[in-house]
């Protein structure tokens, strides 16, 4: 232990690897950029809610996976955090479907 | 180091007491994971309410150019949110949320790269891209609040106003609240303020663990401590609040 804290403190301090960081955030702002357009092109029907959806879904996929590092995680953890959000998604799709019944 | 004769010399921050690391995760990360997957049923719950009661209220069903607030269809996003700071008077729809969007993303990038620095122990780099996710993180909140207040006003043109009647006469609507907005429904303001307030709530209390981290990695704590974890974990909070935005920021403006 005393050992790592001690590497530290020299000047051996790796140099920054940052390019997988640096295309996750063009592909986030990308995406944004063509929802946009998207957004004022587009007549407002089902097939733009679900391009919208879609296109979230990726942006989350990229947050998740790369920055919060999920994808590199093992299996299990990675299980473990998608199977309730799907039910959460299944829940989110059930309820906006009966809302439209009630009007 | 005289480890020779005991288990390989593995961070302390790595090994639970039993030694061993469930799903190859370290206790504080792993709760963390499990803290914001309960978050995320709150945020569903809002996001649920959302779309159940918005799709319960008519629509507007006309063209957008046509397009006029009233109580009794649901507004068009982009009608309600065209205002940017600076440019008054113009019509810029979903300009700014855009701009937020930007900000809270760029946020999540220097926390990351905050993130990498830890990793190689590069105290330097973490202090300069914590204090980046700072200002960006303070910059975001004090967009919010700009368009709270814009949203809270309502349309300068009060014509424009939804209208309710008042005394047997249709008057228009002034500034929103929980009870009427000049935009459309009552529940439509009301979704507004639960959901984008609950989310700066977060936003907040992460900027606060963010200056936390940057006060203890300056300090040198995390230094002696010989390990970054807390930048990862609080770090793993962060971009779960610029994930929500995602959410909000479809569900709430585009859709």
């Amino acid at each position: 232990m005393a050992h790592v804290a001690h590497e530290t403190s020299e000047k051996e301090i790796a140099a920054p690897n940052t390019g997988a960081i640096w295309k996750t955030f063009w592909i986030l702002l990308i995406l944004t950029a063509i929802e946009f357009v998207i957004a004022f092109t587009m007549p407002a029907n089902t097939l733009r809610v679900a391009i919208f959806c879609g296109m979230t879904i990726v942006k989350a996929f990229y947050i998740v996976g790369e920055f919060m590092h999920l994808k590199h995680e093992v299996k299990t953890l990675i299980w473990a955090v998608l199977v309730p959000t799907i039910f959460v998604v299944w829940l989110l799709v059930a309820m906006i479907y009966e809302g439209g019944h009630m009007y | 180091m005289s480890v020779a004769h005991t288990a390989p010399a593995v961070p302390e921050n790595l090994t639970w007491s039993g030694g061993s690391e469930p799903l190859k995760a370290s206790y504080g990360k792993l709760m963390m994971w499990f803290f914001l997957l309960s978050d995320t049923f709150t945020f569903s719950a809002l996001l649920i309410t959302y779309g159940m009661i918005r799709f319960s209220q008519p629509a507007w069903e006309g063209t957008t150019d046509a397009f006029y607030f009233a109580t009794t269809h649901w507004p068009i996003p982009e009608k309600v949110f065209e205002a940017v700071p600076f440019l008054h008077g113009m019509s810029l729809p979903l300009v700014f949320v855009g701009i937020m969007t930007f900000i809270l993303i760029a946020s999540s990038v220097t926390m990351v790269l905050a993130v990498e620095a830890g990793h190689r122990g590069d105290r330097k780099d973490v202090e300069k891209w914590m204090l980046w996710t700072i200002i960006g993180g303070f910059t975001f909140l004090g967009s919010q609040a700009w368009e709270w207040t814009h949203f809270i006003h309502g349309p300068e043109d009060l014509s424009l106003a939804a209208k309710q009647l008042v005394d047997g006469v249709m008057t228009p609507i002034e500034g929103a609240n929980l009870v009427r907005n000049p935009y459309g429904p009552p529940a439509f303001a009301d979704l507004f303020f639960f959901i984008t307030g609950f989310h700066g709530t977060h936003v907040f209390s992460g900027v606060i663990l963010n200056i936390l981290i940057f006060f203890n990695a300056a300090t040198g704590v995390y230094e002696r401590r010989g390990h970054y974890e807390m930048v990862e974990k609080v770090g793993l909070y962060w971009h779960f609040v610029d994930l929500v935005w995602v959410f909000v920021f479809t569900f709430f403006y585009l859709v």
